[in-house]
């Protein structure tokens, strides 16, 4: 299997040639005794294993200083962030900062708004995406394979795409013009009631229960409509949970459409908000870095808490979308 | 007499056997009277036909029904659950397809009334800077957006896939803290990425850690030089996109057969050629699809100049010049200021990049992706 490049075997003929005329015979590991071989072997797996510890440290600590950088920011001063001493602990801590930070911007407002936007449409993803894997897994119909061909090509449009389109339909509907906050709303959660993937995702999940479990749901009398409810949707419920998380965690993050589809600062969502805020010294006109990180801070805390509970579904979710096929 | 008849008949049997034949005793074959043809349900103890009967009408046999749903009658049924799907995929996903295409060919596309006045190539014209209009402004997309997506684009992509590859391989040999240290690498990803832009911003200003660092004085975001501005924004898309590329490529690494490792240990392979002749081909799928997946999104790239810059070009929001325009950002600003012809084209414009690049990508692996 190796593909070394080696001399080219010689046959030697021991009949006419023997070690003492002009064989030599040479080891790769002569001279050495099995506890000398055992331990170099033992000595460069040690070294091995540090060298590629200290790698994964060193990017590790890479990984997680912009976010040491954001929370030691928000508890600065503003001379101290701005002074030609950088100092990677404050030295007098801020907690000043933060209830300014809640003063000036209106966290609440927009919490409010991006949990709404975020729980509504999570929900109407939900049922139609059980709606429609459990079609596709379960019902025969007329131009299933078709209709789901149709399904997963649209998952190559570039999202982009339909914006500009999307952003007329919406205005269609009376929703950008003399916005009101339930216009607002139906502008950013209607148009992301569906997920072609996540169908694809829970298609794949329904289609592992055994058939026979539906076979003894109908024997007992159970409608179709019973038995997603009572049987599927349980069943599912990981895959469902890791699409709840994605999405929240998608509205969440967001940023694009609701930037055109909101008219006022008070409906915007929190990322449009915490880009959109200047926290500018209002004498200098210079921006507060130590403000804008106290309020980035709080925008990612939830997220975290999020991952900190949540972790398996979270990584399990978005993991699946590498190993389907 | 009868045994001679018998014997002959089991004579004749063993001639004739076919392979995997049985003998029937001459007893069953020959001498036992046929069964009359019994009706089904025929109960022979108690001499009764037993049939299941419907309920309503006793002439029809009763048959258990509605255990399948295959027969075309029930189509309905499947309709009725993918309704709301199907009315949402054409309003929102394929409505707006041909729309959008439609958009960029029509002359004239007034976007609040509908009206147009003929087909034409002149929106494409425009973006492409080869139609004049006045303003200025149709030179953008080919002087920025174009050049800034692909330069982002084919900078970040190898970038990240290397060293995704070798952060995956190294977590794999590893035996402590993987988990955990698995999960620091994941935490990009739950994160707001407009709040790390403006964290990245700080860390890359004048009098950011960096400069002092390094004891330079570049002006690396606001109102830099566009080559310059760049570094911080690969530097922010690669450490972004870093997490979802690990866990895709480390679960490729964990679901590999040990078997092949033992094999090359036996042989005494070193340890390179395991990584480039086992380690690599049995991970081909999970590179394809990272690199499809990943080229696709680089050239979509918009956030990450919003939450660094906060504007099309270094200066913000009062940028003249749109240096750090990429192609989405070029179609959100000409949807939000009105021009929707241009928008639409460039949007067409990028649909078909993005095909083209798939279909390449398939095509060439096909011949590198091992199984």
């Amino acid at each position: 299997m190796t593909e070394q490049v080696l001399p080219p075997m010689q046959y030697v003929d021991f009949r006419h040639e023997n070690v003492e005329t002009n064989i030599v015979l040479s080891l790769k590991e002569a001279g050495k005794t099995a506890d000398a071989i055992r331990s170099t072997e033992k000595v460069t797996r040690i070294i091995t294993t540090v060298i590629t510890y200290a790698f994964i440290l060193v990017l590790a600590l890479t990984v997680l200083f912009p976010f040491y950088w954001m929370i030691i920011t928000s508890l600065k001063q503003r001379a101290e962030i701005i002074s030609a001493e950088q100092t990677f602990f404050p030295n007098i801590v801020m907690w000043s900062n933060y209830s300014y930070v809640f003063q000036v911007f209106d966290f609440t407002t927009y919490m409010i708004n991006t949990i709404i936007v975020a729980a509504v449409s999570t929900l109407g993803t939900l049922i139609t995406t059980i709606f429609a894997a459990f079609a596709f897994a379960r019902l025969n119909f007329k131009g299933r394979e078709t209709l789901f061909m149709i399904f997963l090509m649209t998952m190559m449009i570039p999202g982009e795409m339909m914006v500009i389109s999307n952003y007329l339909t919406v205005s269609a509907f009376g929703w950008i013009k003399d916005q009101t906050l339930l216009d607002a709303y139906a502008a950013m959660i209607v148009p992301f009631w569906i997920s072609v993937f996540y169908i694809y995702l829970l298609r794949q999940n329904f289609k592992q229960i055994p058939n026979e479990l539906y076979l003894a749901a109908k024997v007992d009398g159970k409608s179709d409509w019973s038995f997603l409810w009572k049987v599927m949707v349980p069943l599912a419920a990981p895959t469902l949970i890791s699409i709840v998380i994605l999405k929240f965690m998608g509205t969440w993050n967001s940023y694009i459409w609701p930037q055109l589809v909101t008219k006022q600062d008070e409906f915007r969502l929190i990322s449009n908000a915490l880009r959109g805020s200047a926290f500018t010294d209002p004498d200098t006109g210079t921006t507060e870095y130590g403000y804008q990180m106290a309020a980035s801070f709080c925008v990612t805390v939830p997220l975290f808490l999020l991952f900190v509970f949540f972790r398996k579904y979270i990584m399990k979710g978005v993991g699946r979308a590498g190993i389907k096929g | 007499m009868l045994d001679k008849i018998i014997q002959f008949f089991k004579n004749l049997r063993k001639r004739k056997l076919a392979p995997g034949e049985e003998i029937i005793s001459a007893n069953d074959s020959l001498f036992l009277e046929p069964i009359p043809d019994l009706p089904e349900g025929y109960d022979s103890n108690k001499k009764t036909i037993v049939r299941l009967v419907g309920k309503k009408r006793v002439t029809k046999p009763y048959q258990v029904s509605g255990i399948e749903d295959v027969a075309s009658k029930n189509n309905w049924k499947a309709w009725v659950y993918l309704a709301p799907v199907v009315v949402l995929i054409s309003v929102f996903l394929l409505y707006p397809l041909i729309n959008t295409i439609f958009i960029s060919f029509a002359k004239d596309y007034n976007y609040a009334t509908g009206q147009f006045s003929g087909f034409t190539l002149d929106n494409f014209g425009i973006i492409f800077g080869l139609v004049k209009v006045n303003g200025g402004q149709e030179v953008n997309f080919v002087k920025y957006a174009i050049p800034n997506t692909l330069i982002l684009t084919f900078v970040t992509v190898p970038i990240e896939i290397i060293i995704a590859l070798t952060i995956s391989v190294a977590l794999n040999s590893i035996k402590w803290f993987q988990k955990f240290i698995q999960t620091v690498f994941f935490l990009p990803y739950v994160t707001n990425a407009v709040a790390v832009g403006l964290v990245f911003s700080v860390i890359f200003d004048n009098q950011g850690i960096i400069n002092f660092i390094t004891g330079s004085n570049i002006t690396w975001i606001y109102g830099a030089n566009r080559w310059v501005a760049m570094i911080p924004l690969t530097i922010y898309i690669i450490w972004s996109s870093m997490p979802f590329k690990i866990l895709i490529f480390l679960s490729g690494l964990q679901g590999i057969d040990k078997q092949y490792y033992q094999a090359a240990q036996i042989d005494a392979c070193p340890k390179w050629k395991v990584l480039t002749r086992i380690t690599f081909p049995l991970l081909s799928p999970q590179i394809l699809y990272i690199m499809i997946t990943s080229f696709i999104s680089a050239f979509k790239q918009y956030t990450a100049v919003v939450a660094m810059f906060g504007g099309p070009g270094t200066l913000g929001k009062n940028s003249v010049i749109p240096d750090m325009e990429t192609i989405v950002y070029y179609v959100y600003d000409n949807v939000e200021k009105g021009f929707t012809s241009r928008a639409g084209a460039a949007g067409v414009f990028l649909f078909v990049v993005i095909l083209a690049f798939t279909f390449i990508q398939f095509g060439v692996s096909k011949k590198r992706v091992y199984y």
